[in-house]
């Protein structure tokens, strides 16, 4: 394979090599989707992604099933997902992406179960829909539950299943029971991306808002894009709690149905993951009058900062000196954990190749260790991720894109309500405050480290034994082939069997699983003694 | 109660499979394609398939797997995926220069009618398969059978490489059905052993469960070679292990090559081993080896030693009809009384098969094919068990239900050791065993009063 360079790698020599092998029209895209970071002040260079994926070349990507019924609806506890379509897209999806929950000891709780339609040929050739509203009556039958939510797979999408027909018919028979449908087929968009867009537009327009019952609490928010992978939504609510912050709904780790039906009763939207719900905030903001913030909660200095920010939102007295209290009682455990590891951690270096936030907010996490990201790139993020929200209006809408639908959406009549007066946006504002604001990832990674959208397993091995870094960011595929290569892979789409890595005791668990990774002796075992010392081949004399 | 909501009350479903006892075909097709050297599994589809199985794959069997995928987006699959999949394989053999690509289909591109072998006819045309390389292809649309006759359908599919000289090449072809690494690799330790030259196909031996050496190769040592494929043909004989994963390929075989094929159960225990044992030495025409007798002592002196802990115990059990059969026979071969039998692949061959295995069973036995966990579930629920057998998922029935629960099948997400420890065949026998003792064992100790709490067992 690649032959290691004596000399330190430029980044051109290194994007140079990642393109080399390449057919010259996969290089010439590939060659767009790769970057050597050079943000300056006010100038952001331009990124090609969320793109086509090249057929044949071996993709991290999932799809947009995998995005709507996987990410975004995994996460719901007491909402019977079900899976129109053959039995394996329901069982990939079943219990892999480590969300977890608390229901209580005896609180609905379908995240264990997994229901599908194990669609058959005679399905496939004279449709499906009995087969679909049967089984959304048997699954009502067995645990009357409060909403079941049906999945399209590909050929479901193909043979013409009128799969939001058969969802509303069956809602007005239950009178008790809301199902909606989500039409993700697998081969819509170019990624999971586009299935995130899916899910949440219909959580949007079946779910949101149908409870106006009051939600008690002083300083209510929602956190949008939090999945509770590895239980970093536990983390972030314990302390939200122990500031005193109410937060209504996380969409959607560890939530509910009755949390994103109430969720428009927030006075302020906190956004984690940019790319899977950005658009939600926006909708939230136009019907109801919530406005949003970009907030990180991974990361201890990410996490206090972020805390900051939702109490100067607020302007509360109380609850800044309550945030700052908290902020202090927190941080010595991190530091104590921070100054233990930094000897060990400085100065190594980092990749990260994952989703459509993460592969951005780690690497706070990471210059807490003194750990440089000489290399990232999302899986699956659009141009606003990489470069800020001001490229929005720039962006050519391509077919693929297209095919997603964009609801419309304005002022509730009765319900829209802004929660600020203009004076006081325009006050926080002139204080420094950005709403509906992100900068991107690129501004903030130093200058000349190499920015690639939808790294592919070739060029991951290239970029590995090109620049040998300490750690491999990315998901459960790439794990393997990068520990071959000797270097340690931490999956950050599902954590391995860490977590939670937010907040301030995430950030503790983040300092230690790194410093257990790149520290841990098994990467010097890889050649043998007799390897390292190889001895001339020799016979003696009299033989 | 992580499955608070399962009611022991039984209703028959028509249409909702619950907490499936199955995945879908292609995830077969690409574990069969993995054991073919030099080889790159292809998905023909969007490319969530391709992530999945690859997900699953590498969650099992803690490797890397590499599989290419067509990525269909709404174009292809209005306007057919023939574009897709000969970019596909141009690129392919560009960028990882494979010695072979396997194709399998998706539900997708079977509803939109793709025909694979036209393609490929195409792809030559077009000079996209380089000279000496090699692609071959398999019908998997997911809404037909489960992962096992995907996985039997890409066996076939190697089967149909063979080329017929006319010369015997006195090789035994054995299609082992799927079964660990590990267990391929006994296989040939066995054959070895019985001094029987053979082409092992699939074989994913030294392909997953390779060794870390710093060293990346998308294509390691092991597997099939195209070469041994294609000497088939020529084989003396095929032993086809499990009806459900290897028969198709052995009987092609046997109707196209004229080379005689046996079908036997997937050698998991005593009597299934012997058979296989014996099969081998009659097809080759060997003696059997003292030390494989010696080996069969090994397990026979084991049962005799622990058989009071076995006894009539009663055993749940879930996964796949050839290794089902083969586990249920030898349980029953302990003493032990499988009660309840699910596996999610259809076929009532499996119900009468181990009806007649466990006819002797003195109470009700339960059995399955095409069922789901969630029937397995409430079964257990109505006549629980001592022992529960089965992939990972079961460890939610395990703990709501309190059952001693051995790890068996596919996909094993939370332990390891399947990939490097057989469980086929003597040896393999031992170690299930092995297995089945340290879960009833534990459980007594964990339930003895301290009064009886036993030092020596």
């Amino acid at each position: 394979m690649a032959t290691p360079m004596s000399q330190p790698a430029s980044p051109a020599d290194v994007k140079a090599e990642l393109l080399k092998r390449y057919p010259a029209k996969v290089a010439r895209k590939r060659a767009k989707q790769i970057l050597i970071n050079e943000a300056q002040e006010n100038e952001t260079p331009e990124i090609l992604a969320n793109v086509r994926t090249i057929p044949g070349i071996i993709t991290m990507r999932g799809c947009t099933y995998a995005g709507c019924k996987g990410v975004v609806l995994g996460p719901s506890r007491d909402i019977v997902n079900i899976t129109h379509g053959p039995i394996g897209c329901g069982f990939y999806s079943w219990l892999t992406r480590r969300n977890q929950t608390d229901a209580g000891p005896d609180g609905e709780n379908y995240m264990t179960y997994c229901f599908s339609t194990d669609m058959q040929d005679s399905d496939i050739i004279f449709g499906g829909e009995k087969k679909l509203a049967a089984a959304i009556q048997e699954a009502y039958d067995l645990f009357h539950p409060k909403a079941i939510a049906v999945f399209a797979t590909c050929p479901v999408g193909l043979i013409g299943d009128d799969i939001h027909t058969v969802a509303k018919r069956m809602k007005e028979k239950f009178g008790d029971c809301n199902v909606f449908a989500f039409s993700c087929e697998g081969y819509k968009g170019v990624s999971q991306s586009a299935g995130h867009h899916i899910a949440n537009n219909q959580l949007f327009r079946h779910i949101v808002g149908v409870n106006d019952a009051p939600k008690e609490g002083r300083f209510k928010i929602n956190l949008l894009g939090e999945y509770n992978i590895g239980g970093d939504g536990f983390e972030i609510d314990r302390i939200l709690k122990k500031c005193g912050i109410t937060c209504l709904a996380t969409f959607s780790g560890n939530s509910t149905y009755d949390q994103f039906a109430s969720s428009h009763q927030a006075d302020l939207n906190a956004v984690m993951c940019h790319r899977s719900i950005n658009y939600v905030a926006d909708m939230l903001e136009t019907r109801f009058g919530i406005p949003w913030i970009k907030v990180n909660f991974i990361g201890a200095q990410a996490t206090a900062k972020s805390l900051r920010k939702i109490a100067q939102y607020f302007g509360d007295q109380e609850l800044l000196a309550r945030v700052e209290a908290v902020i202090a009682e927190e941080m010595p455990a991190v530091e104590k954990v921070q100054a233990e590891v930094l000897p060990r951690t400085s100065g190594k270096t980092a990749m990260l190749f994952v989703g459509g936030s993460r592969a951005h907010h780690y690497q706070e996490l990471f210059a807490e260790m003194g750990m440089k990201t000489i290399s990232a790139g999302y899986e699956f993020a659009h141009r606003d991720d990489y470069e800020g929200r001001q490229v929005l209006p720039h962006l050519e809408v391509d077919a693929d894109s297209r095919n997603i639908e964009e609801i419309e959406v304005t002022a509730d009549p009765g319900r829209f309500q802004p929660r600020k007066k203009p004076e006081e946006v325009q006050a926080l504002e002139a204080a420094g405050y950005r709403f509906k604001h992100y900068d991107g990832m690129i501004p903030e990674m130093d200058r000349g480290t190499l920015v690639v959208d939808d790294l592919n397993q070739y060029e991951a091995e290239k970029l590995v034994q090109i620049l040998k870094p300490d750690i491999f960011c990315a998901g459960i595929k790439e794990k393997y082939s990068i520990q071959k290569l000797g270097v340690p892979m931490k999956q950050l789409h599902s954590y391995d069997s860490g977590g939670p890595y937010a907040g301030f005791a995430g950030a503790i668990n983040f300092y230690r699983e790194i410093d257990r990774l790149v520290n841990s002796k098994v990467w010097g075992y890889m050649q043998a003694p007799w390897q390292k010392n190889p001895q001339l081949s020799a016979t003696f004399g009299w033989e | 109660m992580l499955l608070r909501h399962t009611p022991k009350e039984m209703t028959e479903r028509q249409a909702l499979t619950i907490n499936p006892a199955k995945t879908c075909q292609p995830i077969g097709a690409m574990y069969a394609a993995l054991g073919i050297h030099g080889c790159l599994p292809h998905s023909h589809g969007s490319q969530g398939c391709c992530a999945y199985h690859r997900s699953t794959l590498t969650r099992h069997y803690k490797e890397p797997i590499a599989a290419a995928t067509s990525s269909f987006t709404e174009g292809a699959s209005v306007f057919g995926g023939q574009a897709n999949l000969l970019q596909a394989i141009h690129n392919i053999f560009t960028v990882y220069e494979p010695e072979v690509i396997a194709v399998h289909t998706t539900c997708l591109s079977e509803t939109i009618g793709d025909d694979l072998k036209q393609i490929k006819r195409k792809a030559e045309e077009e000079g996209k398969i380089p000279k000496g390389k090699h692609v071959i292809g398999a019908n998997t649309p997911s809404y037909v059978g489960s992962h096992v006759s995907g996985f039997a359908s890409m066996t076939k599919a190697m089967a149909m490489c063979a080329q017929r000289t006319g010369k015997k090449n006195g090789r035994v072809n054995i299609i082992p059905g799927w079964v660990e690494p590990a267990d391929m690799e006994e296989l040939k330790r066995l054959t070895d052993l019985m001094g029987v030259k053979t082409i092992l196909f699939p074989d994913t031996s030294g392909v997953l469960n390779g060794p870390l050496s710093g060293e990346y190769q998308m294509f390691p040592q092991g597997g099939v070679t195209m070469a041994e494929l294609m000497a088939c043909g020529d084989s003396t004989g095929t032993l086809a292990l499990g009806e459900w994963c290897s028969a198709d390929a052995a009987r092609w075989l046997d109707a196209n090559c004229k080379v005689p094929c046996k079908v036997l159960e997937m050698p998991f225990g005593l009597a299934a081993t012997d058979r296989f044992i014996d099969a081998l030495r009659t097809v080759a025409g060997v003696a059997v080896p003292e030390a494989i007798i010696h080996e069969r002592g090994q397990l026979v002196d084991l049962i005799s030693d622990m058989h009071q802990y076995l006894f009539h115990k009663k055993v749940a059990l879930v996964g796949d009809p050839d290794q089902l059969i083969a586990m249920t026979e030898f349980l029953v071969s302990l003493d032990l009384w499988p009660v309840h039998v699910v596996t999610g692949t259809p076929g009532a061959k499996f119900e009468a098969r181990i009806r007649e295995l466990t006819r002797e069973v003195p109470c009700p036995v339960n059995v399955r094919a095409g069922g789901d966990m969630f029937l397995l579930h409430q079964w257990i629920k109505n006549e629980p068990v001592d022992l529960l057998v089965g992939n990972t998922y079961c460890k939610y029935i395990a703990r709501d239900e309190d059952i001693p629960y051995l790890r068996w099948g596919f996909p094993i997400l939370d332990r390891q050791g399947h990939q490097y420890f057989p469980t086929v065949a003597y040896k393999g026998a031992l170690r299930l065993l092995e297995k089945i003792l340290g879960v009833l064992m534990d459980r007594q100790d964990r339930d003895a009063p301290e009064q009886s709490f036993e030092l020596v067992m």
